[in-house]
């Protein structure tokens, strides 16, 4: 963190300054969403927008840019000025000027953010054609083809020429802040930019940016609700809430003294990347066993086969062998593409593994046909990432909670009795079961989901990224819930997660994936406590904020480091 | 702290906007015109169920001395070639245009929504239910119905039936398309890991996505089937003049279109204002069931 970017007292004219910004919905009785927001920004300094879902931090970004949804949010008050123009009086026609000369925004989707009937090298070209009259085509081409140079990607020729479809997601956010920084904005707004790519391509992501503000002397307004992305970027930080400024302080102070309630919960509730302690084994039974577990896509049609053409397959899991035991939790964890989700559908038989066979209790269900693996589905439960698709929105919570236990024959009444009780141990009222999903929030559902997978006694509950979709301190509930559950009911958890921080928090047994093989398996303290492998070490140096201890307000020393030798010191 | 009580939390009691629930109950008021809409058809409606009891004449009796009388005291809306009563003839003539265009939506819903689920559910039996309903949409309606009347006798059987078969293969399509994303959904996944049956999981968790623009489908293929009806009775490919409709009315009415107009007139004018009121009812049933179409306008 370099200090010397944080305004001293004579501060420079800052670039962005929001004062009293108040915006509501347009619908009647107008609903206020920011209750008048202040903050700054000097030159090139990064500030982070800290806060949960629904603080308005994506509101703020929106307004700045004049880019409100029309016709449903409208600023009402307060005067935001970029460089000391006002943005809310500005007409459309100077604002469309000023967006991409003076300020441009990157999104979080970059999937979605590019036209995909362009190439990629002709819409960055676009923004020049719009913006730089003056501009001949050679010249235009040379500024995105050095655009594209700075922002590191290889081969920038074939990149100018490529669609969006051809790039991976880093390399399509990279594009997105080479289209962003190609006019050299004053301001440079990040939502969420990272979010949606794997810890070391963000990593590169968050230093590119870092390099390239420094190069340009760009103010960069970063969005995140992520602490460890915050702890590695922003120079200071303002934290927002229900539409309001909890509190704005340089980042240093705001790590370890944070002034108000709300902020040090938001730090407390960051798990920690340190695995937790080693639980002892109460219970040798194996509740589930993969044994050389393999999943092909694409297999070879059998014409295809007889015609004799190569079949084009992927191998998404290969070779996968663990054993859970009773009342543990073991982590898969893995990038996107890593195969840890397919190995999770396979064990649940919602997609057929071709070969390999999976136990629980100690039978071979991989091969069982519809009927037959009726009786053992009940053992094996899962709960699904997206807390918002995985209740039927047309049913009522009791209706879905007792989905389960009636296919098994139990009679409605006792399973309604059943499901008010998983309620209740899941931190619900009783009423809950009458209503429904939509009238409760994303933590809620995700207990209800918890709830129903209960409801059919598994002895194994496979939660896929279940906590990825909740806010940090959500998530530090739920994750609370599921320790909880696992030592009164003794059920053992397979826990899909790409994120180490959790895994480090909930998980006895770890197991890193990497391209559909599994590269490290072991005791939690040691994968991740002392990683052997090349790949583990890598994912656990990317992730975010790891020189620090949120929840004891203070850097940490003795995370291994970059330069430590790979053996094993901490075995 | 309060991360340990979830429910002392406020978001227990706030419902969160809703992003997929179907809003039945109309929140704002319906907009001028399907409140006319709504109004001519339920006259229509009442109409031609009460048309025993509304008629003055009988639909089919015949009065030689009163022919192609101007409207009066007797016949309030005159009488045709064979001095039947024009209005009575009308009034009798929405029953077959209703039940057609009812009928017609009806059961191409109750053959298309369960073909529909199928070919969507089992990749297998996709290929084979959708090469057939290519096949159907081939056909068209009218050419069919001819067929159909030249090989069996033309009554509101048959030409419904020939109304119907072209229409199917479209419910078919939109349901299918409509599983197929549906089935993706974590929640049928759920479904399935609890154990539910194949039926269960289609009926119970995938047909309902189904129903709100297959609601807003029905009120098309209703429309277009009392449309269809019309011409074939037009062309008199129809059901026969025994039974007053308003495409024979029509035709009937044609050859004295020069001096007596209103032969043609108002039983156009009613199928007019019933097919519009019944587009305008399902472009209204559609915004509401589909908020993602609310901005784009009316036109289809």
């Amino acid at each position: 963190m370099s200090d010397d970017l944080i305004p001293s007292g004579a501060a420079p004219a800052p670039v962005l300054d929001i004062r009293g910004l108040q915006v509501a919905t347009q619908s009647s009785p107008a609903k206020p969403i920011l209750k008048g927001i202040d903050f700054a920004i000097a030159p090139g300094e990064t500030l982070c927008l800290v806060g949960e879902s629904g603080s308005g931090k994506s509101v703020t970004s929106l307004a700045v840019m004049g880019l409100l949804p029309k016709g449903s949010l409208k600023a009402v008050g307060g005067r935001i000025e970029l460089e000391g123009d006002s943005l809310l009086e500005a007409s459309p026609t100077r604002l469309r000027d000023l967006r991409a000369s003076r300020m441009a925004m990157i999104f979080q989707e970059p999937m979605t953010a590019l036209n995909p009937l362009m190439r990629v090298g002709e819409q960055i070209e676009e923004v020049l054609v719009m913006h730089q009259r003056g501009l001949s085509a050679r010249q235009r081409r040379d500024r995105v083809l050095d655009m594209l140079d700075q922002v590191q990607l290889p081969d920038i020729e074939r990149v100018h020429a490529s669609w969006p479809h051809q790039l991976s997601g880093g390399q399509r956010q990279r594009i997105m802040i080479a289209m962003a920084l190609v006019l050299e904005p004053k301001l440079l707004i990040a939502d969420e930019p990272t979010t949606a790519l794997d810890v070391t391509t963000q990593k590169q992501i968050l230093k590119l940016i870092k390099q390239l503000q420094e190069r340009h002397g760009t103010s960069v307004l970063f969005i995140t609700h992520d602490m460890g992305v915050v702890a590695d970027i922003a120079d200071r930080v303002c934290v927002m809430r229900h539409g309001e400024v909890v509190e704005t302080q340089p980042i240093d102070a705001l790590l370890r003294r944070p002034t108000t309630d709300y902020t040090r919960q938001l730090l407390t509730a960051v798990p920690s990347l340190r695995p937790r302690a080693s639980r002892e084994v109460a219970d040798r039974e194996i509740v589930l066993e993969a044994i050389e577990l393999e999943k092909r896509y694409g297999q070879a049609s059998r014409w295809a086969r007889l015609a004799g053409k190569a079949s084009a397959q992927t191998l998404a899991a290969s070779d996968i062998n663990f054993a859970l035991t009773r009342g543990r939790t073991l982590g898969i964890v893995g990038e996107s593409g890593s195969g840890k989700s397919t190995v999770a559908r396979c064990v649940m038989r919602m997609i057929e593994p071709t070969g390999g066979g999976v136990r629980v209790m100690g039978k071979d269900i991989a091969s069982l046909g519809r009927a037959a693996l009726k009786p053992h589905r009940k053992r094996i439960q899962m709960i699904f990432q997206d807390p918002f698709r995985s209740l039927n929105p047309r049913l009522t919570i009791g209706t879905s909670l007792i989905e389960g236990p009636v296919n098994y024959g139990t009679p409605r009444e006792q399973a309604l009795a059943r499901a008010a009780e998983l309620l209740e141990l899941v931190g619900l009222p009783k009423d809950a079961l009458a209503r429904y999903p939509h009238q409760f929030s994303g933590g809620q559902r995700q207990r209800i989901a918890i709830a129903r997978a209960l409801a059919m006694e598994p002895d194994v509950l496979v939660a896929d990224e279940a906590v990825s979709a909740l806010d940090v301190s959500v998530q530090a509930q739920v994750l609370g819930l599921l320790d909880d559950i696992q030592r009164r009911l003794g059920v053992a958890v397979l826990f899909i997660t790409h994120d180490l921080r959790v895994a480090a928090q909930i998980c006895d047994e770890v197991m890193v994936m990497q391209k559909g093989v599994v590269v490290e398996y072991g005791p939690a303290s040691r994968v991740l406590g002392a990683p052997e492998h090349a790949y583990t070490r890598s994912l656990m140096l990317a992730a975010p904020g790891r020189h620090w201890d949120f929840a004891g307000f203070r850097p940490l020393k003795s995370v291994f480091e970059e330069t430590s030798p790979v053996t094993a010191t901490a075995r | 702290m309060s991360l340990t009580s979830p429910h002392a939390s406020p978001g227990a009691a706030v419902a969160k906007p809703s992003r997929r629930r179907l809003r039945w109950l109309p929140r704002q008021r319906p907009g001028w015109a399907v409140i006319v809409a709504a109004v001519c058809l339920a006259l229509i409606v009442i109409v031609a169920i009460l048309a025993p009891w509304l008629a003055p004449h009988g639909p089919l009796e015949m009065s030689p001395a009163n022919r192609l009388k101007p409207p009066g005291e007797a016949y309030w809306l005159g009488s045709d070639a064979y001095g039947r009563d024009l209005l009575s003839r009308v009034l009798y003539g929405a029953r077959v245009s209703l039940m057609v265009g009812i009928g017609s939506a009806l059961i191409s819903v109750v053959v298309g929504l369960p073909l529909g689920i199928l070919a969507g559910f089992f990749r297998g039996l996709d290929a084979v239910i959708m090469r057939v309903m290519d096949g159907l949409m081939a056909i068209p309606s009218v050419l069919l119905a001819i067929a159909i009347v030249s090989l069996v006798s033309a009554n509101l059987w048959t030409v419904m039936a020939a109304i119907t078969i072209p229409e199917i293969p479209r419910v078919v399509r939109l349901v299918r398309s409509v599983v197929l994303s549906a089935r993706e959904e974590p929640y049928v996944e759920a479904a399935v890991s609890l154990g539910s049956s194949l039926f269960t999981v289609m009926w119970r968790h995938l047909m309902p996505n189904t129903l709100a623009p297959l609601i807003v489908m029905s009120t098309y293929i209703c429309a277009s089937a009392i449309l269809t009806e019309a011409i074939l009775s037009f062309l008199g490919a129809g059901i026969g003049t025994e039974t007053p409709t308003w495409g024979n009315i029509m035709a009937e009415g044609r050859t004295y279109f020069l001096i007596k107009p209103s032969l043609i007139f108002w039983p156009g004018i009613l199928l007019s204002v019933c097919i519009l009121s019944i587009n305008l009812l399902g472009d209204a049933a559609r915004d509401r069931l589909d908020p993602r179409l609310q901005k784009r306008g009316a036109a289809q």
